[in-house]
């Protein structure tokens, strides 16, 4: 900062001023979102930024909290969130090790008829036949099985396996062990960067994964979080509404608005808490994830 | 002479076999781990292909997919020549995959020469962070946000429209600002994430580049026409080429929890009408040919583009 010149510093100036209103416009949704979250109904409908809210009030919170398909979508979204990230993570690395190795009998045909799925696919009603045929329809394994392997993250946790030294498994081999036995023993504890960033890919794209659920998940019981947020915000679906606000008549009033925006809140509040420890794995995984043939 | 080589041909092709068998009992614990993955792969991806045939059948809930009658080429037909439909929504997929390319494209790059630029280290970690997150939250959360920041009465962006002078705009429900609003929120959720990988090549780059610049006289401006940018050139014909492959895909969450019927016709594209189509109103049939369609021409773009990487010697994706 010390040795530049009158131009630098003005140069430095203005790109920082501009680089602080763009992360304003990044944040300034989620600050208002928040701050409407906690208003009362008059307040949240007040022209003007809403940094924090002027008059307070937790009643949105206290009614969306008391509903209970919110906790029913929390449950399955926590469900899918974890059992989908840990199979997902086994099954890959399962995978990946067998194609890590040159010396695997027909590796580049194995590992073209899995990258070729990344490219061509059957499309949106064939594959709906297929999972409605396997039987597959309103169960909760839908929200895990059919993406228990994602190609680009097994080719990147393949990459990372293929610049493990081989000498590692030599002495393994020597005293017998198997091939799933070294994977275990050797291989995964030696991999864990690759496992925590592949697994956080996992995780969030479970956490916001809806779409699966809008096809082939009827039964409310089983829907996740964001199902019922696209239901309440997105095709504003009255009776989802009023099954929250007409519930334990507090003493204050809700609007729809402090509603929706509670349920939005609840639902990004986890992932905004974790985020700033958790980014920096995301963005390493980004750079381990450079594609080798 | 002809029987020996005969003879020859055949004991090579006994002992190739042979040793492939030897190879597969050998490896045969090694294979086992990829078993799972090869059945996940074959239901999951390669039996739905075996789907593909209704493009071509009238489908019938009773007979299945395999029962239902042949139609041959009746819904290419209905596509291309019948309904106008089809034309709408590619015109309107192609428009909005340009849009996003023209202005969402370079985003990330402008960015990142900006991230570059900053001498204090904190505050660019620290923007940088916040540049990622919208990247992390889904389309329906980014739809409530938008739905309220882009209200007409009380929307922020509407008051300080209105403040300066002007209507408000229906940024949602207005056919001529929707695909607007598209590009602009597409770009606000990805301009970030986008960087990492500019950011990845431009510390790749050589710094003895820039002292010699120095050296010669160079300011700064001159360092990033010079040295910065064609030193990012490839990564960022690589990306557009990757991007341009995928000109079909033109946002499907992102339309699909954005869009209503007021701007439907600006806004409808090939992958939110199979869908509407497709599971809401049971065409199978026509909208498996429409999927169809999406997938050989996405198909055929993206062998091109790794052709055109390749061409420019650099390593393609297979």
């Amino acid at each position: 900062m010390l040795h530049m010149t009158a131009g630098e510093k003005v140069f430095q100036f203005f790109l920082i001023l501009f680089i602080t209103l763009m992360s304003v416009a990044m944040l300034y949704p989620f600050i208002h979102l928040l701050s409407v979250s906690l208003s009362t109904p008059a307040e949240a409908i007040r022209p003007g930024l809403h940094v924090y809210p002027l008059e307070f009030s937790l009643e949105a919170y206290n009614k969306t909290f008391a509903s209970s398909q919110i906790w029913i979508g929390f449950k399955n979204t926590i469900f899918r969130t974890v059992a989908g990230t840990f199979l997902a993570l086994f099954m890959m690395a399962l995978t990946a090790y067998p194609l890590s190795k040159k010396y695997l009998p027909h590796r580049s045909f194995y590992t073209l008829f899995i990258v070729f799925t990344m490219f061509f696919s059957g499309g949106l009603i064939p594959s709906y036949l297929l999972i409605k045929g396997i039987g597959l329809i309103n169960s909760v394994w839908v929200y895990v099985i059919p993406v228990m392997i994602q190609t680009f993250s097994l080719l990147v946790m393949r990459n990372f396996f293929m610049e493990i030294p081989s000498e590692l498994e030599d002495s393994a081999k020597m005293d017998g062990a198997g091939d799933f036995r070294i994977l275990l023993s050797i291989i995964l504890p030696l991999s864990k960067p690759i496992m925590a960033t592949v697994g956080l890919w996992q995780a969030v794209n479970h956490w916001n994964a809806w779409f699966d659920g809008m096809l082939y998940i009827q039964d409310p019981s089983k829907m996740v979080l964001q199902m019922f947020l696209r239901k309440l915000i997105v095709s504003g679906e009255e009776q989802e509404m009023n099954a929250i606000m007409n519930q334990a008549p507090g003493v204050e009033i809700v609007t729809p608005e402090t509603i929706k925006a509670a349920t939005l809140m609840v639902a990004t509040l986890p992932i905004l808490i974790v985020y700033p420890f958790i980014q920096k794995y995301f963005v390493k995984g980004i750079m381990v994830g450079s594609l080798k043939g | 002479m002809e029987q020996a080589v005969h003879e020859k041909l055949r004991d090579s092709s006994k002992r190739s076999k042979h040793s492939v068998w030897r190879e597969y009992k050998k490896y045969r614990g090694l294979l086992l781990l990829l078993l799972p993955g090869i059945v996940f792969y074959s239901v999951f991806h390669y039996a739905p292909l075996y789907g593909i045939q209704l493009a071509f059948k009238e489908f019938r809930i009773m007979d299945g997919i395999a029962g239902s009658p042949w139609v041959g080429f009746k819904h290419f037909n209905t596509m291309f020549f019948v309904s106008n439909q089809f034309g709408t929504i590619l015109k309107n997929t192609l428009i909005i995959s340009f849009l996003h390319i023209v202005f969402g494209f370079p985003a990330p790059i402008v960015l990142a020469l900006l991230f570059n630029e900053i001498r204090l280290k904190v505050f660019k970690r620290v923007t940088q962070s916040i540049s990622y997150l919208p990247h992390f939250l889904s389309w329906i959360i980014l739809a409530g946000l938008l739905t309220t920041i882009l209200s007409p009465s009380t929307g922020i962006v509407n008051q300080l429209i209105a403040s300066l002078g002007f209507e408000p705009i229906y940024f949602l429900g207005d056919p001529n600002y929707f695909r607007f609003t598209l590009v602009v929120s597409g770009i606000w959720k990805e301009i970030g994430w986008g960087t990492i990988i500019y950011l990845a090549a431009l510390a790749s780059v050589d710094p003895h580049l820039y002292e010699a610049a120095v050296v010669d006289g160079a300011n700064r401006w001159r360092q990033t026409l010079s040295i910065t940018i064609p030193c990012l050139l490839p990564v960022i014909s690589i990306m557009l080429l990757l991007r341009i492959g995928g000109i079909l895909d033109a946002g499907f969450d992102q339309i699909l929890n954005l869009y209503n019927p007021a701007v439907l016709k600006v806004s409808d594209i090939l992958d939110t009408y199979v869908y509407r189509v497709g599971i809401g109103q049971f065409q199978y049939g026509l909208t498996t040919a429409v999927g169809l369609f999406k997938n050989v021409v996405g198909f055929m773009m993206i062998l091109f583009a790794n052709y055109a990487i390749k061409k420019m010697g650099q390593e393609g994706l297979f």
